[in-house]
């Protein structure tokens, strides 16, 4: 069936859908059809935070003593970057319903300059985990000392256990390369929407609302970040 | 009948032309359809062809389990072939079948739409589930899991040999095809409704598609991360679920369990949802208690969500946790025991016309009612740990997957099969069918809740500790023996019906809805104009449908007194 691809003939507007009456009606499904995707992501990462929040619970100490190799100042910098992506998704969207062309473009641009540098970030900070054996596998931190340092030692003695050591950093790769992957597939998503910008594609340059469902995605990926980031980096030592 | 503004006459014209069978003929028109009826058409051929895959490792499970030493399989492949069976069933068949053949056809058609509101997405879900579903068979033909369907931790995540990071793979990307028709029809149902569509108007199969669309958006991602990290932790050897690393094996079942059983009520909400639909247009009344089974359906989604602990009554969960689940299982039986008893109170001085499909209601409504009070017995904490594991759990989860499902499955299929091809079958041979499926399905599986309450424990193909099971086991294999006929009889008399059956005319049964307002098979775009919805929903003119009665038994009558024939028998 043509049907697929073919926009209805009836009116102007060749923007619209065949299945749908007006704009109105395919604008608010495609509204509708993002935040119940997103329900669905919210769950997706769910489970995640919630074997994370168990975890956590049973080791504190041990995800206290593994979580100080974390280097809070890239991720504060990374969290800077992935809130000022989201501002200029805002200004995209902003401009999109201002029918700005080369604004949309030039924020989107940005956008993604801000997600690359995320990733740049993102990969000095697995080298160094790497470097050090924090990886989780057979090879975990055969240098308590090196991965650790001093403060994982009382008395000469080892104060974490390396098996939940292991365990926080399983959840740190995890977690974090989940939301690495959906940071990729925004990019892409963004890359895709440039493209049709540039070619002044109708069912973009009519109305803002494919724009909109891309930023949507994107508040989303950063808000998840904003999640990870405190728990990962900024834990507060237990008593 | 009158609630659209199309003329039927012209109507009728339309269909002789053009409809979504016959628009084009290619393949490519087929693969890259976005028409959500042909998309329904290739749900219903590669479901069929899982489901069959499915029945042979149930058959092979059957044959084994005539003898008490065992027949033809090793204890290892009887391991791979019980689990074939789950996973086949549960994540190609069951999860999938109604909503993405019935759901997908007869969505946009009841509410007066001309497609769903994504079809590409639609689509790609189909595409999504045949990787998926590949992926599986590759799985099971290249060596096989033996974990079950259930791929308890650590055994699948650091023990089990075999293909199991394929076969979670292909469930993982199934998954998403359910998740992306869940969010199809939510988008649909909210968005797509034609003018005068109320959502109190809309059909019970609607709002239970709905409750079923939503359970799937919310418990589907769960499990998919959960058999995702099982993944991780096989391939890397980390630790997330391993006791050695410190890692909580129940912490698994908890996941998985989160998601398996919300999926247990998207396997039988579909099967509500058809039912509704028969038992009212059968009845030819309108659903007693309307409001109720419309709120029941997303009671159970709701309550479907916060009960999932009591398939864990023996692991190491709390006994103050057992406690609550097994209580708020209780309280699940509320919203069911609505739809049964709302089902039968409509049936009550109902006009009851026992054709084919009225039939299989009938019959799950029966084995429903069983299923749901064995369910009863597993949710007490106390009885069930005599249960767990035993067969009287097989023959509980099969009287609702197999005889609610399947059966509802059936019926559906029966009904809306000349909305669809626009053939009748023949009605006769359909009865039968129905029977046999009743009284093969009850042979197959009553005699597994007396082994099972006896002590033959799931899983196990050799019994010789109590070679006195094994008379169960032959009635049972005798039945499931029935049951196979049953579901071979169909294929036959339904693809018969394509080259003789007569044309069913749009509405062939005199029900109410409008997908019986279109011609069948209906047109691409389903109405030639979008229907104007007035009146209300199952509204049948009871006084008309007397008379037209009256007047068939009339016009019966004094043919038979033509023929010569004298036999006072009301036998159709």
């Amino acid at each position: 069936m043509s049907a697929i691809t073919n926009t209805s003939d009836h009116g102007h507007d060749s923007a619209l859908h065949h299945q749908f009456e007006d704009i109105g009606q395919q604008n608010d499904s495609y509204i509708v059809g993002m935040w119940v995707f997103l329900s669905t992501e919210v769950m997706f990462f769910g489970a995640l935070f919630f074997i994370y929040t168990l975890y956590r619970w049973n080791y504190q100490l041990d995800f206290y003593i593994a979580h100080e190799h974390l280097d809070v100042k890239l991720g504060a910098i990374n969290t800077s970057v992935l809130l000022f992506s989201s501002f200029t998704m805002v200004m995209a969207v902003q401009s999109a319903q201002l029918k700005r062309r080369l604004h949309v473009i030039g924020y989107l641009l940005t956008t993604i300059v801000c997600a690359c540098t995320f990733l740049v970030i993102k990969y000095f900070e697995y080298s160094s985990k790497i470097a050090d054996h924090l990886y989780p596998g057979a090879g975990f931190a055969t240098d308590a000392h090196a991965a650790f340092g001093a403060h994982a030692f009382e008395a000469g003695k080892l104060a974490v256990n390396m098996n939940h050591a292991q365990l926080f950093y399983a959840l740190y790769f995890g977690m974090t390369g989940l939301h690495a992957v959906h940071i990729i597939a925004g990019i892409l998503v963004i890359l895709a929407l440039i493209r049709l910008w540039v070619i002044r594609a109708k069912s973009v340059t009519l109305d803002y609302i494919p724009t909109e469902m891309v930023g949507l995605y994107w508040h989303f990926v950063d808000l998840v970040w904003i999640f990870l980031f405190p728990l990962f980096y900024l834990m507060p030592k237990p008593h | 009948m009158s609630s659209t503004v199309i003329p039927s006459g012209e109507l009728g014209q339309q269909a002789e032309e053009s409809n979504y069978l016959n628009v084009k003929h290619t393949i490519a028109s087929w693969l890259l359809t976005g028409d959500h009826k042909r998309i329904a058409l290739l749900y219903l051929v590669s479901t069929s062809f899982f489901f069959f895959l499915g029945s042979i490792a149930a058959g092979l499970i059957r044959y084994e389990l005539t003898s008490p030493a065992g027949v033809v399989l090793e204890s290892e492949t009887y391991n791979k072939v019980f689990s074939s069976h789950g996973i086949l069933m549960v994540f190609t068949f069951l999860v999938v079948a109604i909503p993405a053949i019935f759901g997908n056809f007869l969505v946009p058609l009841m509410i007066g739409a001309r497609d769903l509101a994504f079809p590409r997405l639609n689509l790609a879900s189909w595409y999504m589930y045949m990787t998926g579903g590949t992926l599986i068979l590759a799985g099971m033909i290249f060596g096989g899991v033996d974990t079950g369907w259930t791929f308890y931790t650590p055994y699948s995540s650091m023990y089990s040999n075999g293909q199991v990071t394929m076969v979670i793979i292909g469930i993982f990307i199934a998954g998403f095809s359910t998740i992306t028709t869940g969010i199809n029809f939510v988008v649909t149902i909210h968005k797509m409704r034609a003018p005068g569509m109320t959502w109190f108007r809309l059909p019970l199969f609607i709002w239970a598609m709905y409750a079923t669309s939503l359970m799937m958006i919310l418990a589907t991602p769960v499990v998919a991360i959960t058999l995702l990290l099982v993944v991780y932790e096989r391939t890397f050897k980390l630790p997330v679920f391993s006791p050695e690393l410190g890692g909580d094996p129940v912490l698994f079942q908890h996941l998985f369990w989160f998601y398996s059983h919300p999926a247990v009520y998207i396997m039988i909400l579909p099967a509500f949802a058809i039912v509704s639909e028969l038992i009212a247009n059968f009845s030819r009344k309108r659903i007693f208690g309307y409001h109720f089974v419309a709120f029941s359906s997303l009671a159970i989604a709701g309550l479907g969500f916060l009960v999932w602990g009591h398939h864990m009554f023996v692991s190491s969960q709390s006994m103050y946790e057992s406690i609550v689940f097994s209580l708020i299982s209780y309280l699940v039986a509320v919203p069911s025991a609505i739809k049964i008893f709302n089902w039968m109170a409509t049936m009550y001085k109902g006009n009851i016309r026992l054709q084919s499909p009225m039939i299989y209601a009938i019959a799950f409504l029966m084995i429903f009612t069983v299923g749901g009070l064995t369910g009863l017995f597993l949710g007490a904490a106390g009885t069930d740990i005599h249960l767990t594991a035993t067969y009287f759990v097989v023959a509980h989860f099969h009287y609702v997957m197999v005889g609610g499902t399947m059966l509802a499955f059936l019926g559906g299929l029966h009904y809306w099969w000349p909305k669809i091809t626009g053939r009748m079958f023949s009605d006769g041979i359909a009865k039968v069918n129905a029977v046999i499926v009743f009284v093969g399905f009850n042979l197959t599986f009553f005699p597994q809740f007396i082994v099972g309450w006896l002590g033959m424990p799931r899983r196990y193909h050799y019994y010789y500790f109590a070679p006195e099971f094994q008379a169960y086991h032959i009635m049972s294999t005798l039945g499931a023996t029935v049951l196979g006929l049953g579901f071979i009889l169909p294929a036959f008399y339904l693809t018969m019906s394509l080259f003789t059956g007569p044309k069913a005319g749009p509405n062939p049964w005199g029900a109410h809805g409008l997908e019986w307002e279109t011609s069948s098979p209906p047109p691409t775009s389903n109405f030639t104009e979008t229907p104007i919805v007035m009146d209300e929903v199952y509204d049948f003119d009871p006084v008309s449908d007397h008379a037209k009665d009256l007047k068939d038994i009339e016009e019966r009558n004094r043919r038979r007194s033509e023929e010569g024939y004298c036999g006072s028998e009301d036998d159709n």
